[in-house]
């Protein structure tokens, strides 16, 4: 057996595969917060909370009586009212990207015009919000999904046990972050969002709603959380923190990638989870840290972030 | 009806006179202070279920002359907040004493509090061995499990069983960290090995692949799980999840019949953990399961919920013994629970040593089968009674500063 650094070369591959896994993570949730930063300059502190709820929605899809026996045991639904995996992959991300539309329209439409700090405070607070209201309803230690059968098992790569679902949520990952680049630099619509980001007015004086393309944007922004939050369900038990502990990464994935840049923020969430995959292999305490100290590094050598345009 | 300035002002003044007269009541009130973790990964092992147990000890205890109000506070597993809620309860709402506090850095700081202002403490949620050790006080008796008997009954166990050779996954805190070490001893002190360990952050961490993937290249043939709650039931998890249990032997150092429960008993069967306490002992331990169902239906005490059910009696028929005034000295209430035996149907007839333990029964347990198991709480098998004076840490070893030589 070869090793690299004292580490045999068969445990590297296994920590490179799960840092994918992590990453892909990572990448899903900057992605959306980039367009979002991009187009509505919003800084989206209620990210991992809607990520949380799509994860939610999903368990409330595949077991609409649970919980509805909480609020009332009389409350029943026929069991082919309830949605399995596949269809909660869409659906939920609709949902949720509905109540995105619903918050954008009502409160954070209001704060355009002001300094990003309110955007920063108002979404904060709505973090908070909707995670208390989810701990209140649901407790805090989680609620079980399970992997889809098509899915269950694992695969012997030879260097490592492989999940078959931590494989799909890479491919996953990878398809709609890919679609989501190609929608924005290369369709007719990535053309008019990108010009409504660099000059609003203009865009709207040749016709084109902006105002409708900023809340479609953010509900966008907004679906692919909750679609992350699915994809996350069976791995991690649903449970009302599963957000916040991935948010405060995810914003330093975003402030190393550069903000709003939409590339950036694919590459370094992929490459974050891999650099932190490797921590973990030679020094596991310094693993919720390292993205912290590369983005002192980035901060201090590139200021405007790896991918970033300087202002 | 309508509000009034004058309505207002007298009012005012009314509530101002009766003051006093409340501030005095409560002198002869006997304070019971539950404090744990109420939103983090403890919070199901802890939580309301300490809170209702000592509920029922309030009314087992069941004098009517003497008035038991028991309060609640979530330290949040941060050692700060608990040190606040420590010297906000004894200063300003005359708290008496504090029971529970699990997570060992929280438990520690509480610890000091409790001593400095000379009140009583009982804890039953903190693992470390220091509480009876270095760390010992005159204040401070410490019930249901520590570092040390769990090492030494699951880690034994296990290495007996022919599991010689171990990988550590550790929480990186004093309680981690402890239960690694006293684990170790007991493991190289029976002709095993350990190999290594990965040390995760605490809290905060939900994804343990890394750290199984790196246990499973060790080739060890014990996973030791150093930690407690959520994060043992998701390393679990993942563990079958990696196909680690196809050559592995679990073995989760610190698991609560709740753990199982959540996990379910397809995941769990097979596992072995060590308890104080199990509620399908004996007639006792579920007649005190019936009182306790009577709040909480479908939840079953577990050993840090009967430790405060048991301190807290104890505690109350001592204190009623003495005399209420005695409570303004902590210190003489706790010599004087040392000095007397306690005696309850969650653990029967239990001493408390000069270094502060209550000397407990270890019980080793194995998860039972699906097809063993009755119905949901129906889940230990017991493998294994290691009597209490053979499961602690021998007194002299301990370095209590009030162990006499």
């Amino acid at each position: 057996m070869f090793t690299i650094f004292g580490v045999p070369g068969p445990l590297l591959f296994g920590q490179l595969l799960l840092g994918l896994i992590n990453g892909a993570f990572y990448a899903l949730l900057s992605l959306g917060l980039a367009v979002i930063f991009g187009m509505l300059n919003i800084i989206n502190f209620a990210h991992g909370a809607l990520f949380m709820l799509g994860a939610f929605v999903a368990w409330m899809l595949l077991t609409p009586n649970t919980w509805l026996a909480m609020i009332n045991p009389a409350y029943q639904v026929p069991d082919w009212l309830s949605l399995g995996y596949w269809p909660a992959l869409i659906v939920a991300p609709l949902i949720v990207g509905a109540f995105g539309l619903l918050l954008e329209r009502t409160i954070i439409s209001r704060l355009y015009k002001l300094d990003h700090l309110y955007g920063l405070l108002l979404t904060f607070g709505l973090a908070l919000i909707i995670e208390g209201l989810a701990r209140n309803a649901f407790g805090s230690s989680g609620m079980p999904y399970r992997i889809p059968p098509e899915l269950s098992g694992a695969t012997d790569l030879g260097f490592m046990f492989m999940p078959n679902y931590r494989g799909w949520v890479v491919v996953a990952a990878v398809i709609v972050c890919l679609a989501t680049w190609l929608i924005i630099e290369k369709t007719q619509l990535g053309a008019r969002l990108r010009a409504a980001t660099e000059n609003a007015p203009l865009v709207q004086a040749f016709g084109v709603n902006v105002p409708r393309m900023v809340s479609l944007t953010y509900a966008g922004g907004i679906a692919l959380a909750a679609f992350a939050g699915v994809l996350a369900a069976p791995i991690y038990s649903v449970n009302p923190n599963m957000g916040s502990s991935f948010i405060i990464t995810v914003f330093a994935v975003v402030v190393i990638g550069g903000m709003g840049s939409i590339l950036g923020s694919i590459v370094t969430g992929f490459g974050l989870g891999i650099v932190e995959g490797l921590t973990k292999v030679f020094y596991p305490q310094a693993s919720a840290t390292v993205i912290f100290v590369v983005m002192v590094v980035v901060l201090l050598v590139r200021p405007a972030g790896l991918f970033g345009k300087a202002a | 009806m309508q509000i009034t300035r004058r309505g207002l002002i007298g009012s005012a003044a009314l509530a101002a006179t009766a003051m006093p007269g409340r501030a005095r009541a409560q002198a002869s009130v006997i304070k019971i202070g539950v404090m744990n973790d109420g939103s983090g990964p403890y919070r199901d092992i802890g939580g309301q279920l300490s809170v209702n147990a000592v509920r029922v000890a309030v009314q087992d205890f069941g004098d009517p002359g003497l008035q038991v109000e028991v309060v609640y506070a979530d330290h949040q597993n941060k050692p700060d907040v608990g040190v606040g809620i420590a010297r906000q309860w004894i200063d300003r709402d005359g708290v008496d004493l504090i029971v529970d506090v699990p997570t060992s850095s929280v438990g520690l700081a509480v610890n000091s509090v409790v001593r400095e202002k000379n009140r009583v403490y009982i804890n039953t949620g903190a693992a470390t061995a220091d509480l009876t050790g270095s760390a010992c006080t005159p204040n401070t008796i410490h019930w249901a499990y520590d570092t040390y008997m769990l090492a030494k009954s699951t880690g034994g166990a296990m290495v007996k069983a022919g599991g010689d050779t171990w990988y550590f996954v550790t929480a990186d805190y004093v309680f981690g960290q402890q239960l690694q070490r006293d684990t170790t001893a007991f493991v190289t002190s029976n002709g095993g090995k350990v190999l290594g360990s990965s040390l995760y952050p605490f809290p905060g961490t939900t994804d343990f692949s890394s750290f199984l993937v790196s246990a499973q290249a060790s080739g060890a043939k014990v996973l030791g799980l150093a930690n407690a709650g959520a994060d043992t039931v998701n390393s679990i998890k993942q563990a079958a999840e990696f196909g680690l249990t196809r050559n592995m032997k679990v073995a989760a150092l610190l698991m609560f019949l709740g753990d199982v429960h959540g996990l379910g008993l397809e995941a769990a069967q097979g596992l072995f953990l060590t308890e104080s306490f199990y509620w399908d002992m004996n007639d006792r331990t579920r007649a005190f399961t019936e009182r306790f169902r009577k709040l909480m239906p479908n939840q079953r005490p577990n050993m840090t919920n009967a430790g405060c059910y048991s301190g807290a009696l104890h505690f109350l028929r001592v204190l009623k013994d003495m005399g209420v005034a005695a409570k303004s000295d902590g210190a003489a209430v706790v010599a004087r629970m040392k000095a007397m035996p306690a005696e309850d149907d969650a653990y029967g007839t239990t001493t408390i040593r000069q270094d502060g333990l209550a000397l407990v029964p270890a019980y080793l347990f194995q998860v039972k089968k699906t097809s063993e198991s009755k119905g949901p709480w129906d889940y230990y098998n017991l493998i294994a009674t290691t009597p209490p004076d053979q499961a602690w840490r021998p007194l002299s070893e301990g370095g209590c500063s009030l162990v006499r030589a």
